[in-house]
């Protein structure tokens, strides 16, 4: 009885390794490219908003970045982790009134990065600034150094998480343009989808050194202007109509 | 003070092991806030995700920066050769040590991810100023090792002057990074200014030695020794001169800021609108911490102990509350993202002053800390020759 049991689980295992495991393995090696090449400076991921197209009271892009990162809040809304938010403001000369997201701007000369004890802020050759969660150590200086308040510190103990999207309590994080769709392939960003589908098209994403990609377009066809311009840190997001 | 030898403290057996215990509660305290606070999360903290730095900064930075002032009686003796300070050149380097340790521990502690505190040890951004200060805060626990060696032991004597001068100019640059961890940040109008780095050397001059001279008397009242006159005075003129030093910078830098237009929105935040940090500023950094006590010291010119215990008392009280003005109003001033706009609505509070209300843990942590750095001490002097006593 006990040999026949031994035979059932020992042919079990071994059709498991024999079949199941190297499918999954197969699975992920099959991943669409480029994530199975190497970053590269060939193209040079930023974003132009278009100020006048955004919509007061429209929560498109922040829903949908919440739900494509993750970002379930715990009802406090002081210590929530917000990646993209919108703001109202108005002009101290003409009284316009805009409102507009923001997000991490991806500097060129992030000062996130240059804070960073450990290197866990960096930025990649692709231009996306990001944090590296197995090497922060939560210090926090980089939420001091930002200049657009677009870093959040993960407060208590997430319960819930987005695969694409690994999280950890202690750690900074902020918005990196996406970049798990765009190592998979992707040319657009989740809240650049739910603006297009909300039918306001106020975010365009691309690649900048693509003369033919939207995002060049769209800054060709306006003036946009840098937030802060003043730091020369050469952001990688453009603000059209501000 | 010629005629000395070292000893080890020789406190009633009763009271030291009160103090002990007592300290030693502390400690626990501390550990438990600080375990509770990584077990829950930062959210049972008063900071958040617009004052990232709080309570637990405010006692890291004082202590940090006493933990260089507290050297300037070796720095006297070593660097300077005043031989009036030489007995009490190893006891003020044990000081150093010993708050250096407790300002580090509760940076660590309340670091979102302190495990990975070998991370921070082993992988390192040299843009980074806070990387630099690692080097700077470890090369000066090596340096003060060998430094009170050097001073207690015979055979190496001969060595504590170069070593002590070492220490003075590496105490110098730590102080300098630890102003520049402020001083390099441009996003914030509060900071972004080389004032900070000589206005943090002068706080610590003045802090260190108000912190010295309180652990001198509590020490000579354990051990029931008199401190000479002449000590006493000395470190009264010291007082003079330091606190002039910080009154100087303290206007040079609000001055500075004054002066550039784009700066005076948080100056008056500071000076004059900030609410509780504005009195924070008049009442306790100024009031306290600087003007009392230069103008009190100023007529104590018999130099009475009792008037430099309290002003000394007044000093390090009015410092804390000089750094918390730095480390807390400097976040609590919204940032100028629209330097043209008017910020009217934000989810994430960009248009609004920030508050700031620190927990029971948090305070915890920086008392256990605090606790920490005195419990090195009486340990340390309780079972090593560091009192100076007369032959």
């Amino acid at each position: 009885m006990n040999n026949r049991r031994h035979f059932l689980v020992k042919s079990a295992s071994a059709l498991t390794m024999t079949f199941i495991v190297p499918s999954l393995l197969s699975s992920n090696a099959q991943a669409k490219k480029p994530l199975d090449q190497k970053v590269t400076d060939k193209k040079s991921w930023g974003m132009h908003i278009d100020v006048d197209k955004c919509v007061d009271g429209c929560t498109a892009c922040v829903d949908a970045c919440n739900e494509e990162n993750g970002l379930t809040g715990f009802g406090r809304p002081e210590t929530d982790s917000q990646w993209i938010r919108k703001i109202k403001i108005k002009d101290k000369t003409t009284e316009k009134i805009t409102t507009m997201p923001m997000l991490c701007q991806h500097c060129e000369n992030p000062p996130c990065c240059d804070v960073c004890p450990t290197g866990a802020s960096f930025k990649r050759v692709d231009g996306i600034v990001m944090v590296n969660q197995h090497t922060c150590i939560g210090c926090r200086y980089c939420m001091m150094a930002c200049p657009f308040k677009a870093r959040s510190f993960v407060h208590e103990t997430l319960t819930t998480q987005n695969t694409n999207a690994p999280r950890g309590k202690g750690c900074v994080e902020s918005c990196n343009l996406c970049v798990n769709k765009i190592d998979h392939g992707s040319d657009t960003t989740a809240c650049e989808d739910a603006c297009s589908k909300a039918g306001h098209n106020a975010i365009t994403f691309g690649d900048l050194k693509d003369s033919n990609s939207k995002v060049r377009l769209a800054i060709e066809s306006n003036s946009p202007r840098r937030l802060r311009d003043d730091l020369n840190l050469k952001q990688k997001v453009f603000y059209s109509n501000i | 003070m010629s005629d000395y030898t070292l000893n080890k403290l020789k406190a009633p057996r009763l009271l030291y092991w009160g103090i002990f215990l007592f300290l030693g509660f502390l400690i626990v305290i501390g550990l438990a806030s600080s375990s509770y606070m990584e077990h829950e999360g930062h959210y049972v903290t008063g900071m958040n995700n617009q004052i990232v730095w709080g309570l637990p900064h405010i006692f890291a930075v004082t202590l940090i920066v006493i933990a260089s002032g507290v050297l300037n009686i070796a720095s006297m003796s070593s660097a300077f050769n005043k031989k009036l300070y030489k007995p009490l050149a190893p006891l003020s380097a044990l000081f150093a040590i010993a708050f250096l340790i407790a300002g580090l521990i509760i940076l660590v502690l309340d670091l979102g991810r302190p495990d990975r505190l070998i991370v921070a040890m082993t992988t390192y951004n040299f843009k980074s100023i806070f990387a630099w200060n690692i080097f700077l805060y470890s090369g000066f626990f090596v340096i003060l090792a060998v430094y009170i060696w050097s001073m207690l032991d015979f055979n190496v004597t001969r060595f504590s002057s170069l070593v002590g001068k070492i220490a003075f100019g590496w105490r110098i640059i730590l102080t300098t990074g630890t102003g520049s961890i402020f001083g390099f940040l441009v996003a914030r109008e509060a900071y972004s200014t080389a004032v900070l780095a000589p206005l943090f050397i002068v706080m610590s001059l003045l802090y260190g030695t108000a912190v010295f001279y309180l652990l001198l008397r509590v020490i000579s009242r354990l051990q029931s020794i008199n401190i000479p006159d002449e000590i006493t005075k000395n470190i009264r003129r010291l007082m003079i001169i330091f606190l002039l030093a910080n009154i100087y910078f303290l206007i040079l830098y609000h001055i500075t800021n004054l002066y550039i237009s784009k700066q005076i929105a948080v100056e008056s935040f500071i000076l004059l609108n900030g609410g509780g940090y504005t009195t924070m500023f008049w009442l306790g950094q100024v009031g306290l911490g600087l003007v009392i006590p230069l103008l009190y010291e100023m007529t104590n010119d018999e130099g009475r102990s009792f008037g430099l215990t309290i002003t000394s008392l007044m000093v390090l009280v009015g410092g804390f509350f000089a750094v918390a003005v730095i480390i807390i109003g400097g976040q609590a001033f919204p940032l100028n993202i629209f330097p043209d706009h008017i910020i009217l609505e934000s989810s994430f509070y960009d248009n609004v002053i920030h508050s700031y209300t620190p927990s029971i843990f948090e305070f915890g942590l920086g008392v256990g800390g605090t606790s920490l750095a005195l419990i090195i001490i009486l340990i340390l002097i309780t079972n090593l020759k560091f009192i100076p006593v007369k032959k």
